[in-house]
């Protein structure tokens, strides 16, 4: 024990020393708002694991921490983010942009000729000669390194090193192309060809005043702090652009722009539609297979569960796919059969309604299974003697199911037929493996589709097509938060009664 | 028991029983379809639904084998299939392990400690649980992306991102651990945690590590978004490379769905009984 106890504090002792690592080499890497960030954490640790006051916490601490570091942080930096332009074209930070413009060279029509002089294992010294003879030399250097390499002056009648072959050279490029090689007056020289090197020199240098100057025309360009842009007097962007705050821009976009606002209502709608077609399907489903399976009368019920259960307990990732092929228009079973039964080939991913119907039928497939487990555990509860009561006064099953079933069986489903509702209004995976939102809208300005719900349009603003648009995304996901945060909470209260009824 | 028994009985119970055979025919097609395709020659549909004839070409295809195709060349796998599911079970069991530890530890506070702030901290765990983690795909990339920057084996496309990122998940095993400690007497560990209390919780732990690892293995948005290389992906993201339009590979798809599929839902069958208590708790298999 006294062991185990050693070992837990040394553990707690090494987790402290790379926490504080971890934030010095956050400051080092110019990231000082996280190494703040990972010091004010450690801090907390420290002290909840010192102080005797909080026992229970350090059992929770760990779980606790994932779950603000990857759930709750996460939720609150989609809503950071989505104040923001971050996007395909503004990806990187102001400082990492205007490292990549000022790292930017061009060259100055100047090339001179190079070789190389073999030094043992990889070392090799450059040689280069300019067009009128003067001849440079570099120190040893390592290839394979990514090297800034000053070169000094050599003795015109210096003996001349043979020049590699070929192949070796072509062998060599990707080496080749890590070296910059300075001439003493400070300009850079990069690989042109196997045999030159092309004198550059910046393309942008920066002023005194913090603007940058464009070297080819002597352009000034200001950085445009609210757009996240490097412009030219005239307004020309200059790329890359950086990540800029934007205020509400996003959320005007999306409620004032008519090619934002109309695809949003439209995904909305079906999201909405969707989530409470297919709650009802499930339940309506579930419920008439979990009275059957408590009939007394029935025999073989295990087997029947078994078989009911089995496409709830096929993974997802497995059983749509597999509903994407069957239903594929050309290649898929079910048109094969439609067409030698019926001579229909439906475009069940081209029809927005039929791909609307293929959507809920797949999940309703998928979602009914667990609808019947949790009416089957909920209908056992109930005494056989109000079933015995209500057939002495004649009621048929009909009945049974409308005044004696479904009232009690009502109030503690309600919380789960929410949380089902809330679960498919952000069915990704569902769409994205199926439909992946076909068949799109073409008069949009953002890819979307008729059978994209909230959930995947955001996921195909971000990640899909050429756009990239994250801010956007990250807004419209702010948005559903709220929604999903307001059916969370009426959950928690509707659990809660539900409970106490039990 | 008195039960009265109306005279058309006999019928009903005959009607019951055609429909639901019915109904699971219909729902089990699905399923005996793709087996069918699996053993069909060729990736189309062929003009009936049992095969005329039968190949295991598919099937070696899905285990990483070469076959020798009509033409006389030899066929390459299409796609790691193996790597995959390595891939997918690495991560699926790093992950479990640590929400176990995660779990384990916060449900004895919860199930045995009094502290301020205990209600609340497990409403906010059951209230977490109802945000899906879709929602915030882009800043859960964007956060990777910066942590690559710095240490980039915790980046994108590497597998400890994706145990990182699933480490947060655990409000569904803390309440169903503190269940079943809450129902442990409390004289009990008077002796020790560690050499009472966890071998008699051993089952649920059992359990809450099976779950953990089963929607590791199948969770599909977060993994889809952090990991890129073919040679990186779970089994749940490569499969759907299968179905393009442009590539199309329904049969050799068949196999490697069954193969895959098939342990995943026969692990799934046997901890259903726990897995939908947990759920009824408030968390839906997403």
């Amino acid at each position: 024990m006294k062991a185990a106890r050693f070992a837990l504090m040394a553990l707690g002792a090494l987790s402290l020393f790379a926490a504080l690592a971890l934030a010095f080499a956050l400051h080092a890497a110019h990231a000082s708002g996280w190494a703040l960030a990972v010091l004010a954490l450690t801090a907390l640790a420290t002290w909840v694991y010192v102080s005797p006051r909080f026992m229970a916490w350090r059992y929770i601490a760990p779980g606790g921490l994932a779950a603000a570091l990857f759930i709750v942080f996460p939720m609150l930096y989609t809503l950071g983010i989505s104040f923001t332009n971050y996007s395909g074209e503004h990806l990187l930070s102001y400082e990492r942009a205007t490292d990549v413009l000022l790292a930017r060279g061009q060259g100055d029509g100047r090339s001179m000729a190079f070789t190389l002089e073999p030094q043992g294992g990889d070392r090799v010294r450059l040689h280069v000669q300019a067009d009128d003879g003067h001849r440079y030399a570099s120190a040893p250097l390592t290839l394979g390194d990514t090297v800034r390499a000053p070169l000094q002056d050599e003795p015109a009648d210096a003996p001349a090193t043979p020049a590699a072959d070929l192949r070796t050279l072509t062998a060599q490029v990707p080496a080749l192309r890590r070296i910059t090689a300075l001439l003493p007056d400070g300009s850079e020289m990069r690989l042109l060809s196997l045999r030159r090197l092309a004198v550059e020199r910046p393309a942008y240098v920066r002023e005194a005043d913090g603007s940058l100057r464009a070297t080819a025309d002597g352009a000034r360009l200001v950085a445009d702090i609210d757009e996240g842009w490097w412009r030219r007097a005239d307004g020309t962007p200059v790329t890359p652009g950086f990540r800029a705050t934007v205020g509400l821009a996003n959320y005007r976009s999306i409620f004032g722009e008519r090619r934002f606002y109309q695809p949003f209502l439209r995904v909305f709608t079906w999201t909405v539609t969707f989530a409470s077609l297919n709650t009802l399907f499930t339940f309506a489903i579930g419920l008439l297979l979990a009275v059957a399976l408590n009939w007394p009368a029935l025999k073989g019920k295990p087997g029947y569960r078994i078989a009911l259960f089995l496409p709830y307990a096929v993974p997802a990732f497995i059983s749509i796919p597999v509903f994407r092929g069957l239903f594929n228009e050309n290649l898929g079973e079910i048109n094969l059969v439609l067409f030698q039964l019926f001579g229909v080939r439906p475009g069940w991913f081209s029809d927005a309604t039929l791909a609307r119907s293929m959507v809920l039928i797949v999940n309703t497939w998928l979602g009914y299974p667990y609808m019947m487990i949790l009416c089957m555990g909920l209908i056992k509860a109930i005494p056989d003697e109000l079933y015995e009561a209500s057939s002495l006064v004649g009621a048929g099953p009909l009945m049974n199911l409308w005044r004696i079933t479904l009232p009690l069986i009502g109030r503690p489903m309600a919380p789960l037929l929410v949380a089902s509702f809330a679960t498919n209004f952000n069915n990704l995976t569902l769409v994205a493996l199926l439909t992946n939102g076909a068949p799109d809208y073409l008069d949009t300005a953002v890819p979307v589709g008729a059978t994209d719900l909230l959930a995947s349009y955001t996921y195909r603003i971000a990640f899909q097509d050429s756009g990239q648009h994250y801010a956007l995304a990250c807004a419209i996901a702010s948005i559903v938060f709220l929604i999903v945060a307001t059916i969370a909470l009426a959950n928690l209260r509707l659990f809660k009664v539900g409970q106490s009824a039990r | 028991m008195a039960v009265v028994t109306p005279s058309n009985q006999r019928w009903r119970v005959i009607a019951v029983h055609v429909a639901l055979l019915a109904f699971i025919t219909l729902t089990m097609l699905p399923l005996l379809t793709i087996l069918s395709i699996s053993l069909r020659p060729g990736n189309f549909a062929g003009g009936s639904l049992i095969p005329k004839a039968l190949t295991l070409d598919h099937w070696k295809l899905a285990l990483g084998i070469s076959v020798l195709g009509p033409d006389g060349k030899w066929e390459a796998p299409p796609f790691p299939v193996l790597q995959w599911i390595a891939n997918s079970m690495k991560v699926a069991l790093v992950s479990a392990a640590v929400a176990l530890l995660l779990s384990v530890t916060s449900a004895y506070a919860f199930a045995r400690m009094r502290f301020r702030g205990k209600r609340l901290t497990l409403d906010a765990l059951l209230l977490l649980q109802m945000f899906p983690s879709v929602l915030a795909l882009v800043a859960i990339y964007a956060i990777f992306d910066r942590i690559g920057e710095w240490v980039p084996w915790l980046g994108l496309n590497s597998h400890w991102s994706l145990v990182l990122a699933y480490s947060g998940g655990i409000a569904q095993y803390v309440w169903l651990i503190k269940g079943y400690f809450e129902s442990l007497p409390v004289e009990l560990e008077e002796a020790a945690f560690v050499r009472v209390l966890l071998p008699l919780a051993g089952p649920i732990l059992a359990v809450v590590f099976v779950l953990a690892f089963l929607s590791a293995m199948i969770e599909y948005p977060i993994a889809s978004v952090l990991l890129h290389d073919e040679s990186q992906l779970t089994l749940a993201v490569g499969s759907r490379l299968f179905l393009f339009n442009q590539r199309y590979l329904w049969g050799d798809f068949a196999a490697t769905a069954i193969l895959a599929g098939l342990p995943l839902t026969l692990l799934f069958l046997f901890t259903q009984r726990w897995l939908v208590s947990g759920l009824s708790a408030g968390a839906v298999k997403g």
